[in-house]
């Protein structure tokens, strides 16, 4: 592990761009402090330790209200909406890969994402619309009868928990993987770390590059 | 041309990102639907293999316990005092004062204006009713207010509100001295009303000109706070 080291032009693929750096750490940030304020609110232990719950409470609520924010935000940007193609597609190599036990080598022309990845967004994306939902029909009780009103309960916090294990799944995976977190970070990764994990991407994206080049 | 549209990957390949997302959601909504049976059914399975870790599980029945003040205050039955502001007259009230008054035990579902709700919770002590009428609150004022030794809590009643018969100034709960958490050595339960109605760690009970409004009610929560009928909920009737 360590940090990854500084990377010339040649030996570097741009993985993302500025915005989805920014809309990434946005999300990471609200998602992570509505994992907080649900902690001293929910855990019995933490919430008897801690008390104010109307600032806990008041807290959650903004953060919930806050998070579409950013995700409408990212779908402005072009960038952030042709990853989203790809992570929704599962390709042939996406089912062979899931199957295969040597997944880190390069063998599999994996694209851009690999079959984790996608169903990590996924899951992500349709537990940030269940939360939300189910959020806002607790936080406007009026709208609905008690047993509805359990029913989003039920949900709001058994989906919660799940989540919370995908993130805790998700950062692990991340720290793991420095160049990962690098792309993310500055936008970069080296290209023999693609062409390892990500060998159908990165082969793509040399050949764009150097018909670029040649533009340029 | 930008490296996106180079590198765009063909739309080859199953949408299964759209299909998990969809499916969520739909999966989301029926949970939704049946998250009352849902709830019962985790709730008596979860009891059944690990009741000690009952209250850290989502949805599982019990009860929740909530403080406004920075954890929960501490006091023994013998430095608990109750102070009874009658007009003019304070009268300070040990917790043996409390017991040597007539007792009244009661058994009725607790149910709080954010969805949980346990039945059945047997509660004794001395009536409010009783109270009003040993001190003559009723002649001094057409309101409580109620106080809280967590220095920060406060809740009100109409005077006819607690002169009904299923409000009690609890001293005991299911059978024991009530805990610390649930808000002993004595509390409050407005037995048709939601829970925030039901002071915990009572200290203070005062006669007032008028109702004034309480903790939560100073943040929107309504003031007749009646189970079904109040907060926007329609939640069945207590027993």
């Amino acid at each position: 592990m360590g940090a990854a080291m500084p990377l010339s032009s040649d030996t570097r693929l741009r993985r993302f761009t500025t915005a989805e750096h920014w809309i990434h750490r946005l999300i990471a940030i609200d998602i992570g402090l509505l994992i907080v304020t649900a902690a001293f609110l929910y855990i019995p232990d933490l919430s008897s330790r801690v008390g104010n719950r109307y600032f806990f409470k008041m807290s959650h609520v903004i953060l919930g209200f806050a998070l579409p924010i950013p995700v409408i935000l990212a779908f402005c940007f072009l960038a952030f909406r042709l990853d989203v193609r790809r992570l929704n597609r599962f390709t042939r190599v996406d089912w062979e890969w899931m199957r295969s036990k040597d997944r880190r080598t390069g063998r599999l022309a994996v694209g851009k994402f690999n079959a984790g990845q996608k169903l990590n967004a996924a899951f992500q994306f349709g537990a940030i619309i269940v939360m939300f939902v189910t959020g806002a029909f607790l936080w406007f009780n009026g709208l609905v009868s008690i047993d509805l009103r359990t029913g989003f309960t039920f949900v709001h916090d058994w989906l919660a928990l799940l989540m919370t294990v995908v993130v805790i799944g998700h950062v692990y995976k991340a720290y793991r993987e420095p160049y990962a977190r690098q792309g993310l970070r500055t936008g970069f990764v080296p290209r023999d770390w693609a062409m390892r994990e990500h060998r159908g991407w990165a082969e793509a994206m040399t050949d764009t590059a150097s018909d670029s080049a040649k533009e340029g | 041309m930008s490296g996106d549209d180079v590198d765009l990957t063909p739309a080859e390949g199953k949408p299964i990102g759209r299909r998990i997302v969809l499916g969520m959601a739909g999966a989301g909504a029926v949970a939704v639907v049946l998250g009352k049976q849902l709830t019962s059914v985790t709730s008596s399975a979860v009891g059944a293999v690990a009741p000690q870790i009952q209250s850290v599980i989502p949805a599982t029945g019990g009860f929740r316990i909530y403080t406004v003040t920075n954890g929960y205050p501490e006091m023994t039955t013998t430095d608990y005092r109750l102070t009874i502001t009658s007009g003019a007259n304070v009268t300070t009230l040990t917790f043996n004062d409390l017991a040597a008054l007539p007792q009244t035990s009661m058994t009725k579902d607790f149910q709080c204006v954010t969805g949980w709700r346990v039945d059945n919770v047997a509660w004794s002590g001395v009536l409010l009713r009783d109270i009003i009428t040993a001190f003559e609150l009723a002649q001094n004022g057409t309101a409580l207010s109620f106080t809280s030794f967590d220095g920060a809590y406060t809740e009100s009643l109409t005077m006819e509100q607690a002169m009904r018969p299923d409000v009690l100034v609890a001293t005991s709960m299911l059978g024991g001295p009530i805990s610390q958490e649930h808000g002993g050595p004595v509390r409050l339960v407005v037995a048709p009303m939601y829970a925030y109605k039901s002071i915990k760690w009572l200290d203070g009970i005062k006669a007032t000109p008028a109702v004034e409004p309480g903790y939560w009610e100073l943040r929107g929560y309504d003031t007749d706070a009646w189970v079904g009928k109040s907060n926007g909920r329609s939640d069945a009737p207590v027993v």
